[in-house]
């Protein structure tokens, strides 16, 4: 330690802070900002057991994982964006034009692992894009990604002759339809992607410089923060998580279809958001996201065993986004009032 | 408590209120009393209440306990559009107004003269005129935007509309921290106004003791949250009031520092030129010492700082930080090459609000806590607990957010985020803007401290005693150039400000 700790003590009085609060520093494991969000599952799962004999089915579940794992990366790599204040409307459509490129690149024969390489590639250019919008030109994030929401969904409807492009070779499709120790890879393939984006979030020196641009960009420059550097980062990571998820997809459906993905944006917003994100910044976790898909997912699924109208779902999942934020301002107003308190 | 002026009922009467966010009380038994025509100061420390009282006034959160009379009648707990109703204004020192709405409109906002829901323009045209004719602004337009007034017309604008409520008790918090001096003695002579002229009962808050002893008739003093005492202004001396206020003594505000040994120069700057100016700015500061930048308000001081930081990229000029050359335009060069800033604006350019102190303190330099990228959890809370006892910071635990301390000890953890790198030359604009008089002397001491370990420091401050009190060196700006140089020997007050006003050297490299 450098110089730091070698400081003389202070010359006066004994200190007015009590010792007693240096000692409650062990955190204890806090649902926090999730909680709300675990609640719900729960009510869920256990409404669904009750009410339907399908839900603890293999099928079932495997079929819901399968529907959710696409949306929770996408959630995630959302909330990379949104934790600095931004936000991205184009994952839907990068997920669309990675899933498109690969599968072209595949019907002409080229080797599988080239194919992903590309398609991952793809995202990961775009979303660069977005973020060199963002830091050099300065484009409001909101205007940046829908402007790429439209560049990249054109690419792709051009680039395929807006033609689904199959068969694509089985080897390929079984990436997202095999099993792995019993289990469908997909949910590996979404575990893996939470406890890295957990990690890189909750334990690094870029996922702290994540959050300290969502709460104050300019504050975070002034103390050495690279702000343009994670701002490019955190669209890159949402581009090439998107492009994860579209070849997921193609993988899934077996074949490349060019509108894939559309609409997906908000439901990778409403994941982050139903799970704690708050998109003015520095607010959520990659477990709030991941909880907020898996919810989403919960509502789709249970709706469909129940043989609900899926009219009624979509307004069931439009008041659960308002019911979220709302219940997140009540705990950001109570919060306030302690706030005041010091 | 006062007994002396129980015989005339008060306008306004708080008895032993007391007030808990969650396990913390903030009030505790705390009594107050405002009558017309008076001013009453309330002082105290950052934290010591002022602000939950004036919210339980004027009806923003309830009191746990405790009575509220107004007109010697039971006020209940109000909604703040009942306190207004009953009489109750504030005059806040961030404006409430909206700046690009014009002034008459800003002035009857939410209740615009109207029928069936059209504006009625020339009543209120007509209203608003009075209501500005009564803080004697006459010559403002009522049609023009806020946003093109100076800030000072903005504050008067302001108060013409809490009064234009029919404000018989006004609460005024802060209301001077962004004007001028002449600004600042305007809005005291229209308190004085209102108070002799109209009897409006004024609830005056500050940290310019200055001016409560300039405009206040009686003071009350809490502290901890707790009443201390109520007494005539004129029982009061600088001292005793700071000794009530801090409840401790404080011998010497600015500490002596024993020895000043300065070493080999850490900060040089040459030939530095700020948007454009012809006065190229030469500076060097050692080891050891503390020089202060001195001058009048848009002299281009901060903006100095700033350049030298690398906050706004500067065309011309070579920053040399312990010898080595800067890149310009680069904060996170500079924070690397061991500058530091302590920006003015603490709320816009300091504080991560969202984040505990913890992550405050550590954000500057997160490579002592960190291995291969990944942050030690316990090395960042050990490197905290370590650095804030030097710093008096009242806080709870350090995982609770900044933005939950007080304006004194936010700078304190700010201070902190310095200590935790390794910087070489700190650079401090107006350390101590906003912060209450103990907080103060704890600043002074620590950037005492640091000056004593090695670090060169350079001081921006529009306080003259503060700067005379703890720089070992004054170099004085004026119109974005160096007007002079000043040892602490020779640097007076009057010698500063002759400087502040003359024309600045030109400087060769």
């Amino acid at each position: 330690m450098a110089t730091a700790s070698s400081a003389p003590q202070p010359s006066q009085q004994p200190l007015e802070t009590p010792q007693a609060a240096v000692q409650e520093q062990s955190t204890p494991i806090s649902l926090g900002r999730e909680s709300g969000g675990i609640l719900v599952l729960l009510i869920f799962i256990a409404v669904l057991i009750l009410t339907t004999n399908d839900f603890l089915t293999l099928t079932n579940l495997d079929n819901l994982i399968r529907q959710v794992a696409v949306f929770a990366i996408l959630s995630v790599g959302q909330l990379f964006v949104i934790l600095t204040g931004g936000i991205d409307l184009s994952v839907g459509s990068i997920l669309g034009l990675s899933g498109g490129v690969t599968a072209l690149l595949l019907a002409s024969g080229v080797p599988i692992p080239i194919t992903i390489l590309v398609g991952l590639l793809a995202g990961l250019a775009t979303g660069l894009v977005n973020g060199v919008l963002v830091t050099r030109l300065k484009l409001p994030p909101f205007i940046a990604t829908l402007g790429m929401l439209g560049v990249a969904r054109g690419l792709v409807l051009l680039w395929t002759g807006a033609k689904t492009i199959a068969p694509l070779p089985d080897a390929f499709n079984n990436i997202a339809n095999g099993f792995i120790l019993g289990l469908p890879s997909l949910f590996w393939i979404l575990i893996l992607v939470t406890i890295v984006a957990a990690f890189v979030l909750g334990r690094t020196v870029f996922g702290r410089y994540v959050y300290a641009v969502g709460s104050n960009a300019e504050s975070a420059r002034l103390s050495g923060v690279p702000v343009n550097l994670v701002l490019l980062a955190v669209y890159s990571i949402s581009g090439l998580l998107a492009g994860f998820a579209g070849i997921l997809t193609t993988s899934r459906l077996g074949a490349g279809i060019p509108t894939a993905g559309t609409g997906y944006e908000l439901q990778a917003i409403a994941g982050a958001v139903i799970g704690g994100a708050s998109l003015s910044g520095a607010k959520g976790r990659t477990i709030g996201a991941v909880l907020g898909a898996l919810i989403m997912g919960l509502l789709a699924n249970g709706g469909n065993l129940l043989a609900i109208d899926p009219f009624y779902l979509q307004i069931a999942i439009g008041l659960l986004i308002i019911l979220a934020v709302y219940f997140d301002h009540l705990q950001g107003l109570s919060f306030n009032l302690m706030r005041r308190a010091a | 408590m006062d007994t002396s002026i129980s015989s005339v009922t008060p306008l306004v009467r708080l008895s032993h209120v007391s007030k808990s966010f969650g396990p913390v009380q903030v009030l505790k038994d705390v009594t107050l009393e405002m009558h017309r025509g008076e001013v009453l100061c309330l002082a105290g420390e950052n934290g010591a209440g002022k602000s939950t009282l004036i919210k339980i006034l004027t009806g923003a959160i309830p009191r746990d306990a405790g009575e509220y009379l107004i007109d010697g009648k039971d006020a209940g707990s109000p909604s703040p559009s009942q306190a207004r109703a009953l009489g109750v204004g504030v005059v806040y020192q961030e404006l409430s107004l909206l700046p690009e709405v014009s002034v008459e409109e800003n002035l009857l906002m939410g209740h615009l003269p109207a029928t069936g829901g059209v504006v009625n323009r020339r009543e209120l045209r007509a209203h608003a005129a009075r209501m500005l004719e009564r803080v004697g602004l006459n010559s403002v337009n009522p049609a023009a935007l806020i946003s093109e007034l100076p800030v000072a017309t903005r504050q008067m604008v302001e108060i013409a509309k809490v009064l234009g409520a029919n404000a018989r008790i006004v609460i005024f918090d802060e209301p001077t921290t962004a004007l001028s001096e002449a600004d600042a003695q305007h809005l005291l002579r229209l308190i004085n106004r209102l108070k002799t002229e109209e009897g409006v009962a004024v609830l005056y808050v500050t940290h310019r003791l200055e001016e409560i002893f300039e405009i206040g008739d009686r003071i009350t003093v809490l502290r901890d949250g707790q009443f201390i005492t109520t007494a005539p202004t004129s029982e009061f001396t600088h001292d005793s009031l700071i000794r009530s206020m801090v409840g401790r003594q404080i011998e010497a505000l600015y500490p002596k520092r024993e020895e000043k040994r300065f070493g080999k120069v850490v900060l040089s700057v040459q030939g530095l030129r700020l948007q454009g100016s012809p006065y190229p700015i030469n500076l060097e500061v050692r080891a050891g010492e503390i020089v202060g930048l001195g001058g009048l308000v848009g002299a281009g001081r901060t903006e100095t700082v700033r350049a030298i930081f690398g906050a706004d990229p500067h065309g011309t000029g070579k920053v040399f930080v312990d010898g080595k050359p800067l890149r310009s335009g680069s904060p996170a060069d500079a924070v690397k090459a061991g500058l530091g800033l302590l920006t003015e604006d603490r709320k816009e350019l300091g504080i991560l609000a969202d984040l505990s102190i913890r992550e405050n303190v550590t954000i500057a330099d997160l490579s002592e806590v960190t291995r291969a990228g990944v942050i030690s959890r316990g090395q960042e809370v050990s490197l905290v607990t370590r650095l804030v006892p030097r710093l008096r910071l009242k806080y709870h635990s350090t995982e609770q957010p900044i933005s939950s301390l007080s304006g004194g000890n936010q700078q304190k953890v700010l201070l902190s985020r310095w200590l935790a790198t390794r910087a070489k030359v700190l650079l401090l604009d107006e350390p101590t803007k906003g912060v209450d008089v103990g907080a103060k002397a704890d600043i002074y001491t620590i950037i005492g401290d640091l000056a004593t370990r090695g670090l060169g420091i350079v001081v921006v401050s529009s306080y003259l005693p503060e700067l005379l009190g703890i720089c070992d060196r004054v170099i004085v700006l004026h119109d974005f150039g160096v007007t002079g140089e000043l040892s602490i020997e020779e640097a007076t007050e009057e010698a500063v400000l002759r400087l502040a006003s003359s024309t600045p050297v030109m400087m060769t490299a």
